[in-house]
C-alpha cells in the first residue's frame, strides 16, 4: 500500500543541517493502523508530512498504490491527496465559514460529485462520528471534541486510501480522546488505512503497530497483533 | 474546470452568506461610490455642455438650420423656404430671423470729455416676429426685467444680459457693456450708417447666445436697420416632430431646392466647432478622472482581497492540504469581488436612473453660461460597469494568487 525507502527530510538552519527525518524506510500494507510515536522533536510529524504529500522530502521515494508520489507535481499531488488521502489536522483545522456538513461536502463537490450527492455522503460521513444532529452547526457552535469529529468526517467522507491523523488527540479531554480514538477503531475495523501521530503510549497501544522514531530514526517498529 | 467553478461559487456565497455585515456594505459601499464617481463626474462635465447644446436647440437652432451661404448676406427666397419646410415629413414648427450686428449706446445725448468712453456695448441685431418666436421657442420666459416685445413694438427691443454691465460685470479692453441701462431707458442703434432710437422693453437672460448678446426687435424694425427691402432672412430654424430623423427631413429640403438658396444644416452639423471641441475635451476630461476613480476602485478591491486572503492565509492552506485546487480558490475570490463590483453598480445604476437624472432634469446645476444636466445613457453607463468590473476580477485576482501560491504546509502551520 505505502512504501518508503531512504526518506529524508533536511533543513538548513545557517551552515548546520538538520536532519528532521533520516534515511526513514517502511512499508504499510492496506488495512493497517499504524502509529508513528516520539517524543517531541523526534520527526515524527515531518514524517507525516511527507507520507500525507504536504511536504517533498529532500532524499527518497515514497510509493502509494504502486505510485511514485515525490516526482509528482504540485497539481497531481493536490489531485492525488483529493482522491486518495484523508487528513486529520492536530487542531482540526476546519473551515470557519463553512457549517459542518459544508465542510464534509467541499473535497466530495472537488471529486465532481453533485451538490446533492455530496450533501447526502458528508451527513452520512457526520453521522458515523456521532454528529447527525450537528451538521448545521459552525465550528463556533461544536466543541473541541466534535470539531475533531467533523475533521474525521471530512477526512473519510470520500473513502480515501490512507487516513492521516497529526495528534488527533492532543487537544481534546481524556473521554473526547477515546471517543475519537474509538472512530478510528471502528473505520479500521472495516478496512480503512489509517496512520497516526501521536505521543500517547496507550493510544498507541490500540493500533495494529507502533513505529517509534528518535532523531528523524526509527527506533522501533512492533506489531501489537 | 468546471468543477473548480462548481466549488470556487460554493466557497465564495458561503462566505459571502457569513462575513461581517458591516465589512461587506462598507465594500459595497466604496464601490457604489466609485461606480457614481465613473458615471457622475463624466456626465457632468459632458451634461455642462449638453446643457448648453440643448438649450440652444430648443431655443434657437431647432433639429434643422437654413442660414445664407458664407458669401450671401441672406437666404435666398426665404418664403419659398418655409413653405417648402413647412411641407416636409415630420415638420412641427419653424420661426424666421433677421440679424446684424449693431453698437448701442445710452448716453449718446451727453457731451463727454474726449478721453472718456460713451456708455456703450457691441451686440447682435435680432429681428424676429413675437409670436412666431413665442409659439418655437417660449424664449420670453426667460425675461428677467420688464415684458417682451409685441407685435406693434416698432419702438421698442429686449436686451440681452450680456450687454448690461449689471447682468455681465467684465471690463476687458475690446469689451464693452451698458451700465446705465434699465427697463425704460432710452438707447440709440447703430447699424452701419442707420442709427435709431428704441426704448428697452426688457431684458432677456436665457443661457442662449443667440438672445443673451442681441438687442431682440421686431423683424420689421430690424429689416429697415439692416437696409432689407424684401423678405430674405438670415435664419430659418425648422423644428421636427420628435422622434424623426432630422438628416431624412435635410434631405427632402435638399431634394426640394432649399440647398441652393442656403446653408441646410442638422442642429449637430451646425454647431460651431469650438462648441464640439470643447465637448470632446471635457469628454476626455471626465473619463481622465473617471480613470483615477477606477484606479481607487482597483486598489480598494485589491486591499480588501489581499487583507482576506493573508489573514485567511491557513484557512486557504486548509483547503489545499484536503484537495481544493488553486484555480478553485482562485475562483472563490474572484466571485466575491465580482459580487462587489456587481453590487454596487447596480446600485449605483438605480441611484444614477432613478434619482440623480431625473433630481439634475428636475433641478439643472447653475452653471453661468448653461443649466448642467446629467449625461448618462445605459449603453454608455454598462459600459463603464463593464469596466469596473473588469478591474475588480483583476484587482480579486492578483492578491488570491499571492497568497495560494505560498508553500501549504507553512500556510497551515503558520508559519
Amino acid at each position: 500500500m505505502i512504501t518508503i525507502n531512504n526518506v529524508s527530510k533536511i533543513f538548513q538552519s545557517g551552515e548546520d543541517e538538520i536532519r528532521a527525518v533520516n534515511d526513514v524506510s517502511f512499508s504499510i500494507p492496506e488495512g493497517q493502523f499504524v502509529a508513528i510515536t516520539g517524543r517531541s522533536g523526534s520527526g515524527k510529524s515531518t514524517l507525516l508530512y511527507q507520507l500525507g504529500l504536504l511536504d517533498r522530502p529532500t532524499k527518497g521515494s515514497i510509493v502509494i498504490d504502486g505510485v511514485e508520489v515525490t516526482t509528482l507535481s504540485d497539481n497531481e499531488q493536490t489531485r492525488l491527496r483529493l482522491h486518495n488521502l484523508g487528513y486529520i489536522f492536530q487542531d482540526y483545522a476546519i473551515l470557519p465559514t463553512l457549517t459542518a456538513v459544508e465542510n464534509v461536502m467541499v473535497p466530495l463537490l472537488m471529486q465532481g460529485i453533485s451538490e446533492k450527492t455530496a450533501r447526502t455522503k458528508a451527513i452520512k460521513a457526520l453521522t458515523r462520528v456521532g454528529l447527525g444532529d450537528r451538521i448545521n452547526n459552525t465550528p463556533g457552535q461544536l466543541s473541541g471534541g466534535q470539531q475533531q469529529r467533523v475533521s474525521i468526517a471530512r477526512a473519510i467522507g470520500h473513502n480515501p486510501k490512507v487516513v492521516f491523523a497529526d495528534e488527533p488527540t492532543a487537544n481534546l479531554d481524556s473521554e473526547t480522546s477515546r471517543t475519537v480514538l474509538d472512530a478510528f477503531l471502528e473505520l479500521n475495523r472495516e478496512g480503512q488505512t489509517i496512520i497516526m501521530v501521536t505521543h500517547e503510549p496507550e493510544y498507541a497501544a490500540l493500533t495494529d503497530r507502533i513505529i517509534t522514531l528518535a532523531d528523524g530514526k526509527i527506533v522501533s517498529d512492533t506489531s501489537n497483533r | 474546470m468546471q468543477v473548480d467553478g462548481v466549488v470556487g461559487l460554493f466557497l465564495a456565497k458561503r462566505d459571502l452568506k457569513r462575513a461581517n455585515l458591516w465589512t461587506t456594505s462598507l465594500i459595497i459601499f466604496v464601490m457604489l461610490l466609485t461606480f457614481l464617481n465613473l458615471v457622475v463626474v463624466s456626465g457632468i462635465l459632458v451634461g455642462l455642455i449638453e446643457g448648453s447644446v440643448s438649450a440652444d436647440k430648443q431655443y434657437s437652432s431647432g433639429d434643422i438650420l437654413i442660414s445664407p451661404f458664407l458669401n450671401k448676406a441672406y437666404i435666398e427666397n426665404t418664403p419659398e423656404a418655409v413653405a417648402i419646410a413647412k411641407n416636409i415629413q415630420g415638420y412641427q414648427a419653424s420661426v424666421v430671423r433677421y440679424t446684424g450686428s449693431a453698437r448701442v449706446e445710452s448716453n449718446y445725448r451727453t457731451t463727454i470729455r474726449p478721453d472718456e468712453l460713451r456708455d456703450g456695448a457691441g451686440g447682435s441685431l435680432l429681428g424676429i416676429d413675437p409670436e412666431s418666436e413665442q409659439s418655437f421657442s417660449g424664449i420670453d420666459k426667460f425675461i428677467v426685467e420688464g415684458s417682451f416685445i409685441r407685435k406693434g413694438d416698432s419702438d421698442s427691443v429686449v436686451l440681452g444680459k450680456n450687454l448690461l454691465y449689471k447682468y455681465t460685470p467684465i471690463e476687458a479692453p475690446g469689451f464693452q457693456t451698458l451700465k446705465d441701462v434699465s427697463v425704460g431707458s432710452k438707447i440709440r442703434i447703430t447699424t452701419g450708417d442707420v442709427k435709431k432710437e428704441y426704448f428697452v422693453k426688457g431684458i432677456i437672460s436665457s443661457k442662449v447666445d443667440t438672445f443673451d448678446s442681441s438687442v431682440v426687435m421686431l423683424d420689421s424694425e430690424a429689416r429697415k436697420l439692416i437696409g432689407r427691402s424684401d423678405y430674405n432672412a438670415n435664419q430659418i430654424a425648422i423644428r421636427l416632430v420628435p422622434g424623426t430623423d432630422p438628416i431624412e427631413a435635410k434631405a427632402q429640403l435638399l431634394a426640394s431646392g432649399v440647398g441652393e438658396d442656403g446653408r441646410v444644416q442638422t442642429n449637430d452639423e451646425a454647431l460651431p466647432k469650438f462648441l464640439k471641441d470643447i465637448q470632446a475635451t471635457f469628454g476626455i476630461l471626465g473619463n481622465a478622472i473617471s480613470s483615477i476613480g477606477l484606479v481607487v476602485a482597483a486598489i480598494t478591491i485589491f486591499i480588501v482581497i489581499f487583507v482576506n486572503a493573508i489573514t485567511r492565509r491557513r484557512y486557504i492552506g486548509i483547503l489545499k492540504g484536503i484537495g481544493i485546487t488553486p484555480r478553485a480558490i482562485t475562483i472563490s475570490y474572484m466571485i466575491q469581488s465580482i459580487f462587489y463590483a456587481l453590487a454596487g453598480s447596480l446600485i449605483g445604476m438605480v441611484v444614477v436612473f432613478a434619482v440623480l437624472k431625473p433630481l439634475f432634469v428636475a433641478h439643472p446645476i447653475n452653471f453661468p453660461f448653461s443649466d448642467g444636466i446629467l449625461v448618462a445613457t445605459v449603453p454608455g453607463t454598462v459600459l463603464r460597469m463593464v469596466i469596473l468590473l473588469v478591474a475588480t476580477i483583476i484587482a480579486g485576482y492578483i492578491p488570491a494568487r499571492i497568497v495560494i501560491k505560498q508553500n501549504t504546509l507553512s500556510a497551515i502551520l503558520g508559519r
